[in-house]
């Protein structure tokens, strides 16, 4: 369970972020959506400890963000960026055997190359697993990286924009992906998205965020409701029943 | 990869593979012909450096082997060797380090004023004090106080811009770099004024070369450089880490700002000691690490680091060499560095056409 209280974070007069109050119950694919500036990444963020928080308690599977030790934390909950510095001579295999820094200090194991190959094999890497990073496309980085986190087996994933650089054949295998880690796995995964629909098709729930707050939270039926979507989004959205579930027009 | 059709992938995902092969390895070599390469190319640097040294050492000896003042030339001879080794392990192991905890490969530690501050202490002693001072300002007690000097200034640097609310490692470097600009600037403005016999003898000092080192600061120097070497040399992992940027290090439970500021103390260090020893290098230490990284095919700072090492000291005694026994000049080796060392490194970065 992720569990913020009363969770602030200022910039400006202006521009700040909360007070937050929300669960996010384990296992199961959480969705934040909302507009841009409304302080979904800067949420992650702060529940992947890579922003400080200035008031409140952020608590994942009872331990504080603040308080916990970092190498503690690393075994529970793993952040990705949308942007990644990569390094050069690096390859997919290597980066992702650094999944299993918080394990091994480094020092990879024989159980820890069978951890690495099966993520690997999982996001379909296997063929470019030799491959340096800089060989590769924008959205096969993407799946390098996310098999790097899964790789950290952590109960708690968290992704910021999954999607990006992804054509659409390969977001919905990255969301199936994604989904089948939750399921298979138990994993807790929340992400930040931009595609309403791909959120409403594979998540459990979504959480609505506008103007640093949390504007609605619920099961995708609950929040795909057309008077709930115009007021955070401030643009006429209608909802239509579609084959799949709920579908947002706009 | 792109024209698989969907429904594989979906059988693919309802049945992750579990099976592992044995040759399928995350280690530091992508392929064993890599690894092959690797120490092929480490074991050639050191036979060139070991070579480039015995020739350094007994090559043109002015005396035949059988005369007795024989071992005393080649001990004379030793001593400027061994400043050549410190300087090789300080430059590649802090360029390496700092290129990666900064993850840029195009700036060096240089930048952080080191050299800079150097040159204002050596110009200001003579602009001050007059020729005499500064020919006396050598001796244990003024080479710690430099060493002393530049290291608390960067310590400061990094205190104050790598903690509290600035927290950043660009805005660090920037600082460190108009520091840097400024302090040359202000030694610049004194050596004008200078009186050319004062200029001159200030000149010798401030051209990097090995021939300024006193080798009576050897048994201070060589434990501490040591002692840096293994810390750095046990860090390596962790260093592969950092190298992958705060974010990604942070989420691996690294402390980041602890770690940065540990690598950066030692890269100061080495810094401090090898510019107040032998003078400033400013291009050698980028050019060992630019090298290193295209001759080892590896992000592992535990390959990485030797290839650096077996690189800086194989290329400093050989172009010592070559300007002693070849150009039979006595000119400054930063020179010869400088030169050939920007050719090599302008035909690999444009043959390979990335860094």
């Amino acid at each position: 369970m992720i569990k913020l209280t009363e969770v602030q974070k200022q910039y400006t007069e202006k521009v700040k972020i909360g007070p937050l109050n929300i669960e996010i119950p384990k296992a199961g694919f959480t969705s934040l959506i909302g507009p841009n500036g409304a302080g979904k990444s800067t949420t992650l963020m702060m529940i992947g400890r890579l922003l400080s928080i200035d008031e409140g308690q952020i608590a994942v599977a009872h331990m504080d963000i603040g308080s916990s030790k970092s190498k503690d934390l690393a075994k529970i909950i793993t952040i990705l960026r949308q942007e990644n510095h990569f390094v050069t001579r690096l390859s997919v295999r290597q980066l992702v055997g650094f999944g299993r820094f918080p394990y091994s200090d480094g020092r990879l194991t024989l159980e820890d190359e069978a951890i690495i190959s099966k993520y690997i094999d999982f996001l379909d890497l296997t063929e470019l697993e030799n491959r340096y990073l800089d060989e590769l496309s924008g959205g096969q980085r993407q799946r390098a990286y996310v098999a790097m986190v899964l790789c950290q087996e952590t109960e708690y994933v968290l992704l910021d924009e999954p999607l990006n650089n992804l054509d659409i054949a390969r977001s919905v295998q990255m969301m199936e992906h994604l989904r089948a880690a939750a399921k298979e796995f138990g994993r807790t995964i929340v992400t930040v998205m931009h595609d309403i629909n791909f959120a409403a098709k594979y998540s459990d729930r979504i959480c609505a965020m506008k103007d640093g707050q949390i504007a609605a939270y619920g099961t995708v039926e609950e929040i795909m409701d057309p008077e709930i979507l115009t007021s955070i989004f401030e643009t006429k959205i209608e909802v239509i029943e579609g084959p799949y579930g709920p579908i947002a027009i706009y | 990869m792109s024209t698989m059709p969907y429904s594989t992938k979906q059988e693919h995902i309802a049945m992750p593979s579990e099976k592992h092969e044995s040759n399928r390895s995350a280690k530091a070599f992508r392929t064993k012909k890599d690894a092959r390469r690797y120490w092929i190319i480490l074991i050639s640097l050191i036979a060139l450096g070991l070579t480039a040294s015995y020739g350094l050492l007994v090559y043109n000896n002015p005396v035949p082997v059988s005369s007795p003042s024989f071992i005393p030339v080649v001990m004379r001879r030793v001593d400027a060797l061994i400043a050549m080794l410190i300087a090789a392990v300080c430059h590649s192991l802090a360029t390496v380090s700092f290129q990666s905890v900064t993850n840029n490969r195009i700036i060096t530690p240089s930048l952080l004023g080191f050299e800079a501050l150097y040159s204002v202490i050596q110009t200001g002693t003579i602009f001050f004090f007059g020729a005499g001072a500064l020919i006396n300002f050598v001796g244990i007690g003024s080479y710690l106080f430099q060493v002393v000097l530049m290291v608390c200034m960067s310590l400061i640097l990094y205190g104050w811009l790598l903690s509290g609310k600035y927290g950043d490692l660009q805005l660090m470097l920037l600082v460190g770099i108009i520091i840097g600009t400024g302090l040359s600037s202000v030694s610049t403005f004194m050596r004008k004024l200078l009186a050319p016999s004062e200029f001159d003898l200030l000149q010798a000092r401030l051209l990097g070369s090995v021939n300024n080192a006193d080798s009576s600061y050897f048994p201070i120097v060589i434990p501490i450089i040591l002692v840096i070497a293994i810390l750095l040399f046990f860090f390596a992992r962790k260093l592969n880490v950092l190298s992958l940027g705060r974010d990604v290090a942070t989420t691996f439970g690294m402390n980041y700002q602890a770690s940065i500021i540990y690598i950066l103390v030692l890269v100061a260090v080495l810094m401090s000691i090898s510019t107040s020893l032998i003078g400033p290098l400013t291009f050698y230490g980028f050019l060992v690490a630019t090298l290193s990284y295209q001759a080892a095919p590896t992000y592992d700072h535990r390959y990485i680091f030797p290839m650096a090492l077996a690189l800086a000291f194989g290329i400093l005694t050989s172009a010592y060499f070559l300007m002693y026994h070849v150009f039979d000049s006595q000119a400054v080796v930063s020179v010869i560095i400088e030169l050939f060392g920007g050719i090599i490194f302008l035909i690999v970065v444009l043959r390979k056409r990335s860094l």
